[in-house]
């Protein structure tokens, strides 16, 4: 039993440390207390009605979230704006519909089944409006990064004057945390850009961590289950291996030999 | 294969069983005789059992949802993450169950190593074990293009290039693999059909793997030959059934801290990128558990060499019943193939560990040293340590340790990897 533990703690640790060893990277991100880490992580209501906030007035004139529809904003487990709330936001959008009983294309105000309207039409005009750079849809951007969440919260404030030496080109700027440092998005957040209805101030680093939040949300709609139903399956392997164990000993005291 | 006959008792049971014996197969895997002295490295057939079911019955529900297109691919994956009922906890059952599965696979193929399990009479069931490897690498693989992210992408781009390295037809096998000019839809579809079948393949090899383990019966911690049934064996149930259900939600346990709180940390942040061929990840990797052939691959300046070392570490494993020339089973009674053993699963690690880095300084010289190694243990090592080696005396029974005081008792004792011997 004793060796099975051991052996039982040296996978555990193998496959847990080891890839975090490997990716020990060199750069240091800024990090914050996020919410929704650890067994029990939850998000903040607060933070992810304030991300939603920051992404529709900051973001989203670039960067598209197609995979989101407005009926996510209500749904359980995320920004859980009341279904009256998301029904007025999808509502200040207008969505292309159509064709009609005509053959024609038309606008109508947004509904809670609509996907988030994208910024651009296609991904050329997108990058025809920012340089050549595309702006990365949102939708799943934290599970796409190396760094996560810390990466999103690090970028946001790692704008820098260039130090010397390096020369940028017409829309590119420095970021101490993006890869090679170059970015082609200008730094984007400054203190008191929007104003939070809650009354939050909305300083730099407060809005990015609430929209890395928000981010966060999005790419892991289902967190909140995740952990709770998560915890429950582990307590009841747990309880269930004990009660085993036992029958196992009982079994086995019928023989001579140990297990 | 049992040693009596069975007698169902009731007379549908005996009218059934005249005609489809299934009774008395299910009487057989009951009373099957199972050395009582195995330890928890022997847990893991059952665990990789539970593996490949946990796959095929996820991977069945993801393949109703799942819509295996080069546009809608990717879409899909976040459809089921998002909409579908559990698709969540589905896919991530699935994806982290493959490197579960692996991880069980290694230990199983590492304890086989230790114990001699490959050695007569058991070289079909080892051999039939390196089949099913091969075809887990294959599922494995080409369950990892179908999200169709970046690393999808790549990573099939880069693999089925291999076969360009074949002198003269390579390059139109490849074409012929991708089903155009480059990866594109058409190989897709493909990695998807295959995909699905491959888990049946395997099924149906773990069937026959089971079937040949069950003519010579299990070998055990101490590598000699079981009478059966004797004072040496345990009937498989209850006595198995319930040490590998111990064993198996210890396993899950693992599992379940995977899939409900680290879910992604096995996998590449840059599959969650929709595929894009104009743009080309900075560091290309395949999975962990295929790293250490990775290294051996990009170890090799040439790349037909580089592709014949890879699939020959690989081929070199179905040869070892021949290759190990020693007549002593298990490494407890090896002492110099016991430090070789771990010399090897340290190479393997170090293999992984530089497959993940990028090919060149340092890195590669590690790469090349450990490589050369491989093929050294292999090839090398373990003929001449069965002439060479002095072997410690062997008991002659699982019991015999108890009853006789032999001199073999306390070696048996020492070694910690032996189950203890009253």
């Amino acid at each position: 039993m004793k060796k099975f533990l051991k052996l039982f703690f040296y996978i555990f640790f193998s496959i847990f440390i080891l890839p975090q060893a490997f990716a020990a990277e060199k750069v240091e991100y800024l990090t914050t207390d996020w919410s929704f880490k650890g067994l029990f992580g939850k998000f903040d209501r607060g933070a992810l009605q304030r991300g939603y906030h920051v992404y529709t007035e900051v973001c989203s004139s670039c960067h598209s979230m197609k995979y989101l529809s407005y009926r996510n904003l209500s749904q359980k487990g995320g920004p859980e704006f009341t279904e009256a709330e998301a029904k007025a936001i999808a509502a200040s959008f207008e969505v292309t519909d159509g064709p009609n009983s005509d053959g024609e294309m038309f606008t109508r105000p947004g509904k809670l089944s609509d996907k988030f309207v994208m910024p651009y039409e296609n991904v050329k005009a997108a990058q025809a409006a920012n340089g050549g750079a595309y702006p990365p849809d949102m939708s799943v951007l934290v599970k796409a990064r190396g760094g996560g969440v810390d990466y999103i919260y690090s970028l946001l404030q790692g704008y820098e004057d260039p130090p010397a030496g390096v020369t940028l080109d017409d829309g590119v700027y420095y970021n101490k945390y993006m890869y090679g440092n170059k970015i082609k998005m200008s730094n984007q957040l400054s203190d008191g850009l929007i104003e939070y209805s809650d009354g939050t101030k909305a300083t730099v680093e407060q809005m990015s961590k609430d929209v890395t939040t928000f981010l966060m949300w999005a790419a892991e709609p289902h967190l909140e289950s995740r952990h709770k139903m998560g915890f429950k399956a582990i307590v009841y392997l747990i309880i269930l291996t004990i009660l085993v164990y036992f029958s196992m000993k009982r079994i086995w005291s019928r023989i001579e030999t140990k297990v | 294969m049992s040693d009596h006959e069975y007698i169902p008792k009731s007379k549908f049971g005996k009218w059934f069983n005249d005609r489809l014996p299934l009774l008395t197969l299910a009487n057989h895997l009951t009373d099957y005789p199972t050395p009582k002295n195995l330890n928890y490295w022997w847990t893991f057939g059952g665990i990789l059992t539970f593996c490949l079911i946990t796959q095929i019955v996820t991977g069945l529900v993801l393949a109703m949802h799942y819509i295996a297109h080069a546009d809608m691919a990717f879409e899909s994956v976040e459809h089921i993450m998002r909409d579908v009922n559990y698709g969540w906890l589905i896919r991530y059952i699935h994806a982290n169950g493959a490197s579960m599965f692996f991880l069980a696979v290694y230990i199983h193929i590492f304890r086989s190593l230790f114990y001699g399990s490959y050695k007569a009479p058991r070289e079909i069931i080892w051999i039939i074990g390196i089949i099913i490897y091969l075809l887990m690498m294959a599922a494995a693989f080409m369950g990892y293009v179908l999200p169709w992210g970046q690393m999808s992408f790549w990573g099939a781009t880069v693999i089925t290039n291999l076969f360009s390295a074949i002198p003269l037809v390579g390059e139109g096998i490849v074409t012929w693999l991708w089903g155009g000019y480059s990866v594109d839809n058409p190989t897709l579809t493909r990695f998807f059909t295959l995909h699905y079948l491959i888990p049946f393949l395997i099924l149906g090899l773990v069937v026959l793997h089971i079937w040949a383990l069950h003519v010579p019966g299990n070998n055990n911690p101490i590598g000699i030959d079981v009478k059966k049934p004797s004072k040496d064996t345990v009937p498989f149930h209850p006595y198995i059934v319930i040490k590998d259900a111990f064993a198996l939600l210890m396993f899950m346990i693992v599992f379940a801290f995977f899939v409900f709180y680290t879910p992604n940390i096995l996998g590449h942040a840059d599959n969650y990128i929709e595929a894009n061929p104009l743009v080309t990840p900075a560091h290309i990797v395949p999975e962990w558990y295929l790293l250490p052939f990775y290294a051996i691959l990009r170890s090799v300046p040439d790349k037909l060499m580089g592709v014949i070392a890879m699939l020959s570490a690989i081929f070199i494993l179905a040869a070892l019943p021949w290759l190990d020339t020693s007549k002593i089973r298990s490494a407890v009674f090896r002492p110099l193939y016991r430090q070789f053993y771990w010399i090897l699963v340290a190479d393997v690690l170090v293999l992984g560990y530089v497959g993940a880095m990028p090919a060149e300084g340092l890195y590669l010289l590690i790469a090349r040293v450990a490589t050369a190694y491989y093929f050294l243990h292999f090839l090398v090592i373990l003929p001449i340590l069965g002439f060479k080696e002095r072997t410690l005396p062997v008991p002659l029974s699982i019991t015999e340790p108890v009853l006789g005081g032999s001199s073999n008792l306390v070696a048996a004792r020492d070694d910690s990897r032996l189950e203890k011997l009253k």
